[in-house]
């Protein structure tokens, strides 16, 4: 039954595209599969123990640190990273508002900011019926994606703004596509 | 990462027949598992992932009223499951204040129960484990202390459990369903975890080859929806293990307590259940002198197992806290800081010199 020295075929849709993968390996990981083989370095391996957020990715909708999970047990899951967020040139409203609110610094853990971003207000619960964002709720949120430069005030206030925005753009335009982009120019 | 097998399990008794061989190890999420693999702290020849088992990420309402959480449900799940957070309430704040949500997200229920401790001498190679390498000595004794057991340690292991999640479950009475070579079994949860004693590499009641099916709270643990609370003292705001946490339950009928739960985190080798202070509490009315007492007696046998004496007192504290705010009721909506006892909402309650 064992598998390690034998080659193990996975598929990932990667991005939206479906990528058939074949491990040598039962160690590698979603982040070194994405960084070392799919070319994809926009998750970045900071700690690479679960500790700093810089390699957050969805997978199937919802936000993990890819830097703990085994490739070869997400057989056939579907990732979004960060490459994969804008809708061609047109920016997310979290990636803009980081740009809006100056929502980083060196930059290194900004891939994994936004995508922790787009997970919790998607997650909802950030507001009352109707009303903005509470601040404290979204620093709470996303106290899972360390910052050395220290840039937390500015991505705060990124965050409140693309919830504002996203909010706003889902009630006049509720055809949101799978990836999280929105129809119009929300930002 | 020392390199290893990796077998699919597809049904829970292959899952079983494959973790029959030695050096085999359980893989469910991954984040304390994988952690401790990149660490060089756990080298498993073999691993079994149960994550395509079928029928094991469901959250049952039984038909006596009990719930059962299945072993591969995700933390993150079970935290945004509208009916089981207005059940309990407990065990939802203190799953929002574990870890992070990337975490959450990823970590399952038998995971979170079965995470080893943090203790930082076990996750150093280089110091002496008794955990680790039975014999080999307990390099905490004499460290760095200040966050270790105070109740329940032994001089072989002075380390703690560090769940947030274990803590109202031990006070809610859940119910450990195990399946393993010999069949099915349950165990009370407040005595699934092991106490060091002289054997401290014997961390939980799981025989050779069993595995965690579900986590099952009985018909009553609902009973306490309306008036209970997870505390939890960290080093910082958010994102940290406790220094000390509480979780309570009560049930008031016309005025008194008809029942009360008591169980503290991060202060033994195990959730610490403090059935003698819950004694204490029933039939009585709520007041500041009963919930002190309560907690003296929760903590009536606790001693330093070196620099951390204030958790001691830290815990007696945090117990009457809790019982204060779960005597107030439970908030309609979770705090934005979950289980914080500095929560800034006004309606938090009670004062920060409890």
């Amino acid at each position: 039954m064992g598998l390690s020295i034998m080659s193990i075929p996975i598929t990932l849709t990667v991005n939206g595209v479906r990528r058939e993968i074949v491990l040598e390996d039962a160690r590698v990981t979603l982040l070194d599969l994405l960084r070392e083989r799919l070319d994809l370095t926009g998750a970045k391996k900071g700690c690479d123990r679960g500790q700093c957020g810089a390699c957050t990715i969805l997978v199937d909708g919802t936000r993990i640190n890819a830097c703990l999970a085994l490739a070869v047990s997400h057989d056939g899951a579907s990732l979004l990273t960060i490459e994969g967020l804008a809708d061609g040139d047109v920016l997310h409203p979290v990636q803009a508002a980081f740009l809006d609110n100056d929502g980083f610094q060196c930059g290194f853990c900004t891939p994994g900011q936004i995508l922790s971003a787009v997970a919790l207000i998607g997650e909802g619960g950030l507001a009352e019926e109707g009303g903005p964002a509470d601040p404290e709720r979204v620093r709470e949120g996303m106290s899972g994606n360390l910052c050395r430069c220290g840039a937390y005030a500015g991505i705060t206030q990124a965050v409140l703004q693309a919830h504002a925005a996203m909010t706003h753009a889902a009630m006049h335009a509720p055809d949101v596509l799978p990836g999280g982009n929105l129809t119009e120019d929300a930002a | 990462m020392k390199s290893f097998d990796y077998v699919r399990a597809g049904s829970l008794a292959e899952a079983v027949a494959a973790a029959s061989a030695p050096g085999a190890a359980y893989l469910a999420g991954g984040t304390n598992l994988v952690d401790l693999m990149k660490g060089g702290l756990t080298r498993p020849d073999r691993l079994v992932d149960l994550t395509r088992l079928p029928g094991l990420d469901r959250i049952e309402t039984l038909p006596d009223g009990a719930t059962r959480i299945g072993a591969l449900v995700r933390n993150g799940a079970l935290t945004r499951d509208a009916g089981f957070a207005g059940r309990y309430p407990a065990v939802v704040e203190a799953l929002l204040s574990g870890a992070s949500a990337q975490l959450r997200n990823a970590a399952t229920t038998a995971g979170n129960v079965l995470q080893r401790t943090r203790c930082g001498y076990f996750y150093d190679p280089a110091s002496a484990c008794n955990k680790r390498s039975p014999g080999a000595g307990c390099e905490a004794r004499g460290g760095i202390t200040r966050t270790h057991a105070v109740l329940g340690w032994s001089e072989h292991c002075i380390a703690t459990h560090p769940s947030d999640f274990c803590v109202p479950l031990a006070a809610l009475d859940a119910v450990v369903e195990i399946e393993g070579p010999t069949g099915r079994r349950e165990v009370p949860f407040d005595v699934f975890h092991l106490l060091p004693g002289d054997t401290p590499e014997r961390e939980t009641a799981l025989r050779a080859g069993e595995v965690v099916t579900a986590i099952r709270l009985p018909p009553e643990a609902a009973g306490f929806a309306g008036h209970s609370r997870y505390l939890k003292v960290r080093e910082r705001t958010s994102y940290a293990f406790a220094v000390v946490s509480a979780a309570v339950g009560l049930r008031l009928e016309g005025g008194t307590i008809a029942d009360g739960r008591i169980a503290l985190g991060s202060v033994a080798l195990r959730p610490w259940r403090a059935r003698e202070a819950e004694a204490l509490l029933a039939g009585r009315a709520p007041s500041p002198e009963v919930f002190a007492e309560a907690a003296r007696a929760a903590l009536a046998g606790a001693t330093p197992s070196g620099d951390n004496a204030f958790k001691i007192e830290l815990a007696r504290r945090i117990v009457v806290r809790a019982l204060t705010l779960a005597a107030a009721g439970t908030p309609g909506r979770m705090p934005a800081l979950p289980a914080s006892p500095f929560a800034t909402s006004p309606t938090a309650g009670a004062s920060h010199h409890a």
